[in-house]
């Protein structure tokens, strides 16, 4: 099995997040950077299947020169080797420009599969699966909770997370999966895994190297624009209905007054 | 504010980090609750070993990590910051794996290191008994030759990992030679006639089993011999050169913990209308806690530097130890002074800080034996 899974760094699930004020774009300088957590879960199936049926894990990543350290920890827990594009002219890149250069990526690479997570972090789009799968002209399976591959019979097949329960869906090889976090437990990168690590191959590529047409990319490229920004305003104290006998009714009141009953 | 740390290498900076999110996710949830209820982690300290995080400082042709003190004690550090009791832990694996790395032979390596170093295995170190623990040339448990290798007789007290552990390191009286007479044994814990005391009821660390360990004719072959017969007290003080770099860097980042858990509390509680840090008072009982936990880190890093050279280590292993520890009893001490009422209640972990910091000013020899080991220095030089 030929594996490619993609990683995406991201600012740290605690930092507050803000957009730089002059291309209102994520600002990932003035954070710390850390793998998107999902992004865990799809390695850490990725390297469980690599186990069962023997091949290579192939991580790839497109961000800043920094999202190196992502890759680091994916090849710490085990993966491979990775591709990493990265580029100014990247900068600013939308779903629609990312799911492009990933899918040119990862179309070099002739993976047998290739798995994402559901959603990144930060802007939590949810919707990368599902352009690449696109893009590269295969089956997607996302929202995976388990997967099960049949490399003999070319097959995959997953459990799809539904409202109540699961439904249970297949594809041939290759196909595009994403993963929820219901499906493993990541497991940590070893001392001898960041050791190792080091000497594994890394591919850096810039946006020619990748073939990518500098104009369909980036902020220039850009299908959609950011306007305007404003941060979540903080949340309002409830109202305290006090109770003197009346407290039931001052509450159907309440709700009656916001039309909720 | 956490430790600013200097590192020599771009690994050393990504394990630091490792151990961070690893103790985080792993330790931090469950320290208050396993405290409490006297429960061993035996799984997280698994899960630590998985990683690599137990064989740091031994060579990596027997399965360790290679690193040198200077990062093995920053990460022990980080573990300290969340529990203690598991650096504590750490630490007294490492020192029981010490005398058979450092003067094991080959061969004895060859079978055993790899299996000590595998992060599977627990270790625990058998010197101190009731009546001999500063003084451990009068100890009485014996090994007596027999054909083909020892029988041990008799109670070592004060054994961490007592009984939850899988091998002892265990030092013995073959001759009645006080300081000549001690030889240094590996034993598996699955040996007939060992017998584990009850764990001592103890006022902190209670995460971690202490016990007295009974011999009663515990047979050990000679191959489990380690260095030299008599060779046992020289083998035994050099480990604990080691070891006290360890329970130093455990003190760090115990004190790093409880300096920042106060510095948090004062600049959130107010009094006299303002948080109380701004009252010049308790900012400066903070700058003091925050200038004690630095020096202590200095102090402990600059043995472990000499150590990573190659240098003479033992009289600044002993400042190191004897400076961080007893930093980390005036830190946490003062830490419950910033909460306030509340430090000295339970609901806020500082109390228990106070309580775990006391033990290190006494294991592995107390402050008083360090000044000895100091003041000896002094004399000779
Ligand atoms: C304020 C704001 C406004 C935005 N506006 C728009 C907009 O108007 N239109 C628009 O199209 N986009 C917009 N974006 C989205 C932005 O461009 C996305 O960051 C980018 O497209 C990636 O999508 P995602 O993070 O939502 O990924 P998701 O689809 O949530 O990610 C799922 C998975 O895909 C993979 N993945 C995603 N990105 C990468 C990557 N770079 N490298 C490797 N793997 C990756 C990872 O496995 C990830 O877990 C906006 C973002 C922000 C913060
Ligand atoms: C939680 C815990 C875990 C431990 N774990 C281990 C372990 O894993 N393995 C192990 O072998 N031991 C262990 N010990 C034992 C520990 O090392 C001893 O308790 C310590 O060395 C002190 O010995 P003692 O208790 O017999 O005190 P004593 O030697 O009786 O000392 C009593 C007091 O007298 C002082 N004193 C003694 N001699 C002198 C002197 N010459 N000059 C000045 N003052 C002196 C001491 O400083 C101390 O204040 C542990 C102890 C504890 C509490």
């Amino acid at each position: 099995m030929n594996i490619v899974v993609t990683v995406k760094q991201v600012p740290d699930t605690w930092a507050e997040k803000k957009l730089d004020a002059s291309d209102k774009t994520v600002d990932r300088k003035s954070v710390d950077n850390v793998m998107n957590e999902m992004d865990e879960y799809g390695v850490e199936e990725a390297l469980k299947i690599k186990e069962a049926h023997g091949g290579e894990v192939t991580v790839v990543t497109m961000g800043p020169e920094k999202a190196v350290e992502t890759i680091r920890k994916a090849l710490s827990m085990g993966a491979d080797k990775a591709v990493h594009l990265t580029d100014e002219s990247l900068h600013g890149s939308d779903a629609l420009a990312t799911s492009a250069a990933l899918a040119k990526v990862i179309s070099t690479l002739s993976p047998d599969l290739i798995i994402t997570s559901s959603e990144a972090s930060d802007a939590r789009g949810g919707v990368m699966g599902a352009l690449l799968a696109e893009r590269l002209g295969l089956p997607q399976l996302t929202q995976a909770r388990k997967v099960t591959v049949d490399p003999g019979a070319n097959k995959v097949s997953v459990e799809r997370l539904a409202d109540n329960g699961y439904a249970l869906v297949e594809a041939t090889l290759p196909a595009v999966v994403g993963v929820v976090e219901k499906i493993n437990q990541p497991r940590y990168p070893s001392f001898k895994g960041i050791m190792a690590a080091k000497k594994k191959p890394l591919t850096k590529l810039s946006a020619a190297d990748a073939g990518l047409d500098a104009g369909s990319v980036g902020l220039a490229g850009a299908t959609s624009t950011v306007v305007d920004a404003q941060p979540a305003p903080p949340r309002q104290s409830g109202t305290i209905v006090k109770d003197e006998g009346d407290g039931g009714a001052k509450v159907a009141a309440f709700l009656a007054a916001q039309k909720l009953i | 504010m956490p430790a600013e740390r200097q590192l020599p290498s771009s690994e050393a900076r990504e394990l630091i980090e490792l151990t961070a999110t690893m103790c985080d996710r792993e330790l931090a949830p469950r320290v208050t609750e396993y405290e409490a209820a006297s429960r061993f982690p035996r799984e997280e300290f698994a899960v630590l070993g998985k990683a690599g995080l137990l064989s740091l400082p031994y060579p990596e042709s027997f399965g360790g990590g290679e690193q040198p003190y200077e990062v093995y004690l920053q990460v022990l550090e980080e573990i300290s910051y969340r529990w203690a009791a598991v650096a504590v832990g750490v630490s007294v694996h490492a020192l029981s794996c010490y005398p058979l790395a450092t003067f094991g032979t080959p061969e004895q390596q060859e079978e055993h290191l790899p299996r000590l170093l595998s992060g599977d295995l627990l270790g625990a170190y058998c010197l101190s008994e009731a009546h001999a623990g500063s003084d451990p040339a009068a100890m009485r448990v014996t090994a007596t030759a027999t054909d083909d290798g020892y029988l041990l007789n008799g109670t070592k007290a004060w054994v961490t990992h007592g009984g939850a552990a899988d091998f002892y390191t265990v030092f013995a009286r073959t001759s009645s030679d006080t300081r000549g007479g001690i030889s240094c044994f590996l034993v598996d814990a699955g040996t007939p006639n060992i017998r584990f005391h009850p764990p001592e009821k103890k006022m902190g660390l209670t995460a971690s089993p202490t016990t007295q360990i009974s011999f009663d004719d515990v047979a050990v072959p000679a191959s489990r011999l380690i260095g030299k017969v008599g060779q046992g007290l020289s083998i035994a003080l050099s480990a604990l050169d080691s070891g006290r770099l360890g329970i130093a860097a455990t003190a760090v980042g115990l004190g790093q913990r409880a300096l920042d858990d106060a510095v948090a509390y004062a600049k959130e509680r107010e009094a006299f209308g303002k948080a109380i840090i701004d009252h010049q008072g308790l900012g400066f009982l903070l700058a003091d806690m925050a200038a004690a936990v630095e020096s202590a880190r200095a102090t402990t890093l600059a043995a472990a530097r000499r150590r990573d050279a190659g240098l003479q280590y033992g009289r600044a292993a002993s400042v190191a130890k004897l400076v961080a520890t007893d930093a980390a009893m005036k830190v946490t001490e003062d830490a419950v002074q910033v909460l306030g009422g509340a430090g000295y209640t339970k609901d806020f972990p500082v109390e228990r800080y106070m309580r775990e910091a006391k033990v290190m000013q006494i294991f592995e020899g107390t402050n008083q034996i360090q000044r000895l080991v100091i003041s000896r220095h002094l004399a000779r030089g």
